[in-house]
């Protein structure tokens, strides 16, 4: 009886926790529940959650991708300055970006697989030097329409309607202009993460590496491809996320994206306490993002103030963590 | 006489309900090497650790030097004279630090020797100690930088830099080149010379012969045999390790049809003898040998993991050389691997998707699983081999280790192999899983070439058509399993003779 408990609590505790949270900010909170501020929420946690997924693919092959916030960054200074600067098409901008990501995901890939760097040194690496790279071209500044370059001419490209669309439309759902572009995007992504993760073999196989990686490659996976491709969709799942930003925000804004590497991160690893799976998945890292956005905005509601959201998020995800691998640890006896 | 260095009377030691050692006597003497042997898992490993204080008997006694010796922990084992080379090299050096800092590191740990480490007298005594044991490196040399017998060399020289009665050596040239033994073996001579009483454990018959004054063998926690009387009788010995009891498995020896696989000239190293051998369709063939005999790299070289020096490998008539697994596995050879926790089993992963991993591509429509496919098939070989579980959904690790193995061994029956290899696919296996893999096996044998690589004659009698012996990369016998001559059978494994003595088929 005892153990059923253990199991159900494993099994549902962070869902139930989560709709209590729910009930309780609707009632104490005046217009915390509604269509409005739901979408608000998803709003906030829409790029978060776009990066956590990515980087739920590489904690599934037992790595882990520390440049994601830096990938995510990169792609907005890019796309900046690719329409700002350079004056390319939207889809240019676009597609240059992912590329980027894809491109980064390859060298982080090719740096652990190849020349055995462990990942969070190598995606270390990588992120300060994204960092350091995406300030080269403006010297440190931010890209806006109108700022003076350093041969002395006035930049005169605009970030372009088409490119704006994609941070900024709302799509009318119960109420007009109501979910944000982003948060369809958040969706759609979740939702192959999901996919492939959960039902392709291919995403099966990517669990095996990340529990026993040599007899994942004894029974003939190419583990280093599969490793490779890992880091490569966490790439580009940044870059979206990126291109989003600056979607929204309109500039290449230099300080934004400070905190996007914790926060997606975090929301990561308050997956692995859904449903108790205990490992990386998708589901769990859409509800992690949403839990977190839920929970800041209904202190934000309730007038806490804004230094404690920080502390708040780091009290989630060491309680997540605990009740992750603590109870778990207690259930490994007594079966699946 | 001088009194016997160590003495051990009546060593009890059991985890749980597995009694490990059953009443142990040992006496080690100074100035002489006692060579221990034992398969895996008769107890060995236990013995060493409850000596050099890692373990505390359940029962017997130990004496060191007349005084009775009950160490407290590994740290007072070593105050009190009994010092231990353990098997991973690393475990006894620090790589990072330099050899001279290696040398004393024990010195260090000592109480009462000051805060700031006085460099330039560490570096004096570890010349000292140095110059003593005959070894001739670097001093600042970082140890990580050396090679492996010099590691080696460093790890013991560490121990005697105790001045040690008893010196406990576990596998010491495990990873040694033959080279790199023979200045092993001369520390060692020179150790017996100075009255170091030194016991010596190993599966090497090469080095057995080269320095043991007197063998003792281990089986199923007992000791099964001491062999003191020059000239030591090494047949006897592994006799006594291995064990021959007739077993009750009747084998219906079938020769095959034609050959499937065929390895002409196969060097697996520089200095192997070539390899030929046929194995035929339909036909189980045991390759067994001691730890070290080249069987494991063979095994390799078939899956695509290592390379062959020369030679060449057929299937089927076809040139085969894979160049990973992966090309193996999709020409038809598969192979369970040995040491199934760390080379087969998938923790996180359920019965069934354990199983059917290395063949999800047919159970999937496009990239998507279809999960259940994958449960029938699992459900269908959870009742051939008989696997004892609730459902195939249950995790892994839920079953026992027999359990856990049949379905690492039902992995690669899934799909028709044309090459089965099979690496130890009784380990830590229970008899009665045993007997239902072998004879699933056997039964299924029709329509590939299936190798067993074996280190138990036992084993071998049970599965096998054919048992071939390997030693030091050559093929040494071949037998067929009917009527086997045990005693030449085990003279071909300890390398008795370098030819082979066996009968023909």
């Amino acid at each position: 009886m005892n153990d059923r408990l253990l199991d159900f609590a494993i099994r549902y505790g962070f869902l139930i926790l989560l709709f209590g949270m729910v009930v309780y900010f609707s009632i104490a909170a005046p217009g915390f529940y509604g269509p409005l501020s739901a979408a608000f929420v998803l709003q906030s946690v829409a790029i978060t959650g776009i990066l956590a997924l990515g980087v739920t693919c590489t904690l599934v092959v037992g790595g882990f991708d520390l440049s994601i916030g830096a990938v995510a960054t990169s792609a907005l200074m890019l796309s900046a300055y690719s329409m700002v600067i350079l004056e390319h098409p939207t889809i240019v901008a676009v597609f240059l970006c992912l590329g980027m990501g894809a491109l980064v995901g390859l060298i982080n890939g090719l740096l652990i697989v190849k020349f055995r760097v462990p990942d969070l040194l190598a995606t270390l690496g990588m992120m300060f030097l994204l960092i350091g790279l995406q300030r080269i071209p403006t010297q440190g500044n931010s890209i806006a329409t109108g700022m003076t370059l350093t041969d002395g001419t006035v930049a005169e490209g605009t970030f372009s309607a088409a490119f704006l669309w994609l941070g900024r439309h709302r799509f009318d759902v119960v109420i007009d202009r109501l979910l944000p572009m982003p948060v369809v995007i958040f969706i759609g992504i979740a939702v192959l993460i999901w996919l492939f993760l959960g039902f392709t073999r291919h995403g099966r196989l990517m669990y095996a590496i990340g529990s026993n990686e040599r007899a994942a490659a004894l029974v003939g996976t190419p583990v280093n491809r599969y490793k490779i491709a890992a880091y490569m969709i966490s790439g580009v799942t940044a870059s979206i996320g990126g291109i989003l930003l600056a979607a929204r925000l309109g500039r290449g804004d230099i300080a934004s994206g400070n905190n996007l590497l914790l926060d997606s991160v975090a929301a990561a690893l308050i997956g692995f306490a859904v449903l108790g799976a205990a490992r990386p998945n998708a589901f769990g890292t859409a509800i992690g993002a949403l839990f977190v956005g839920i929970l800041l905005q209904g202190m934000t509601m309730m007038n806490a103030p804004y230094y404690t959201q920080d502390f708040v998020k780091g009290a989630v995800l060491v309680a997540a963590l605990v009740f992750t691998f603590y109870l778990s640890s207690r259930r490994s006896g007594t079966g699946h | 006489m001088s009194v016997d260095a160590l003495k051990v009377n009546g060593l009890q030691k059991s985890f749980g309900k597995n009694y490990v050692l059953r009443g142990i006597d040992v006496v080690l003497e100074p100035g002489s090497v006692t060579v221990l042997m034992g398969a895996n898992g008769a107890g060995k490993s236990t013995l060493v650790k409850v000596i050099c204080g890692h373990h505390r008997a359940d029962g017997g006694s130990m004496s060191l030097a007349g005084q009775p010796f009950d160490p407290a922990d590994a740290a007072d084992a070593i105050r009190q004279g009994v010092v231990t080379v353990h098997q991973s090299i690393d475990d006894g050096v620090i790589p990072d630090l330099d050899v001279a800092n290696n040398l004393m590191l024990d010195r260090l740990v000592e109480r009462g020797h000051g805060l700031f480490v006085r460099e330039r007298h560490l570096r004096a005594e570890a010349a000292k100690v140095a110059a003593e044991m005959g070894i001739d490196v670097n001093l600042r040399a970082r140890v990580s930088d050396l090679s492996v017998a010099d590691r080696q060399m460093i790890a013991i020289a560490r121990a005697m830099a105790r001045a040690p009665k008893v010196l406990i050596l576990d596998e010491p040239t495990s990873s040694l080149s033959a080279t790199e033994a023979d200045r092993l073996f001369a520390l060692i001579e020179r150790l017996r010379e100075q009255g170091v009483a030194i016991l010596y454990i190993s599966h090497r018959m090469s080095d057995i012969r080269r320095i043991a004054d007197r063998i003792i063998v281990m089986r199923d926690g007992a000791i099964s045999g001491t062999f003191d009387t020059a000239p030591l009788d090494y047949e006897a010995a592994v006799t006594a390790m291995l064990g021959h009891r007739m077993t009750e498995v009747d084998v219906a020896v079938q020769s095959g049809t034609t050959p499937v696989l065929e390895l002409a000239n196969l060097r697996l190293s520089q200095a192997a003898t070539p390899i030929n051998l046929e194995a035929r369709d339909g036909e189980v063939v045991a390759l067994v040998g001691l730890l070290g005999s080249g069987k494991s790299r063979l095994a390799e070289i078939l899956y695509g993991m290592a390379r062959p020096t020369s030679g060449t490998v057929r299937i089927n008539g076809a040139d085969y050389a894979p160049r990973s697994v992966e090309d193996a596995v999709a020409k038809g050879v598969f192979m369970s691997p040995k040491d199934r926790s760390t080379n087969a089993v998938i923790p996180a992963f359920d019965i069934a998707d354990n199983m059917t991993l290395p063949f999800l591509k047919g159970l999937s429509v496009g990239s998507f699983l279809k999960a259940s496919r994958q449960k029938t098939r699992a459900q269908e070989m959870v009742g051939q081999l008989g696997i004892v579980c609730q459902s195939v959904g249950d995790g892994i690790g839920t079953l026992s280790g027999g359990n856990q193995q049949k379905v690492m061994i039902a992995r690669w029956l899934l799909e028709p192999a044309k090459v089965l290899l099979l690496d130890e696919p009784f380990q830590g296996v229970d008899i009665g899983a045993r007997r239902d893999i072998g004879r699933h096996i056997r039964a299924t044998a029709n329509g590939r070439a299936t190798l067993v690589f074996l280190a138990e004659i036992d084993e071998a009698l049970e599965i096998a058509d054919r048992i071939v012996v390997m030693n030091e990369g050559a093929i040494v016998g071949e037998h067929k399993n009917q009527n086997v001559d045990l005693a030449a059978l085990v003279a071909d494994i300890s390398g008795a003779q370098l030819t082979a003595t066996g009968t023909h088929p």
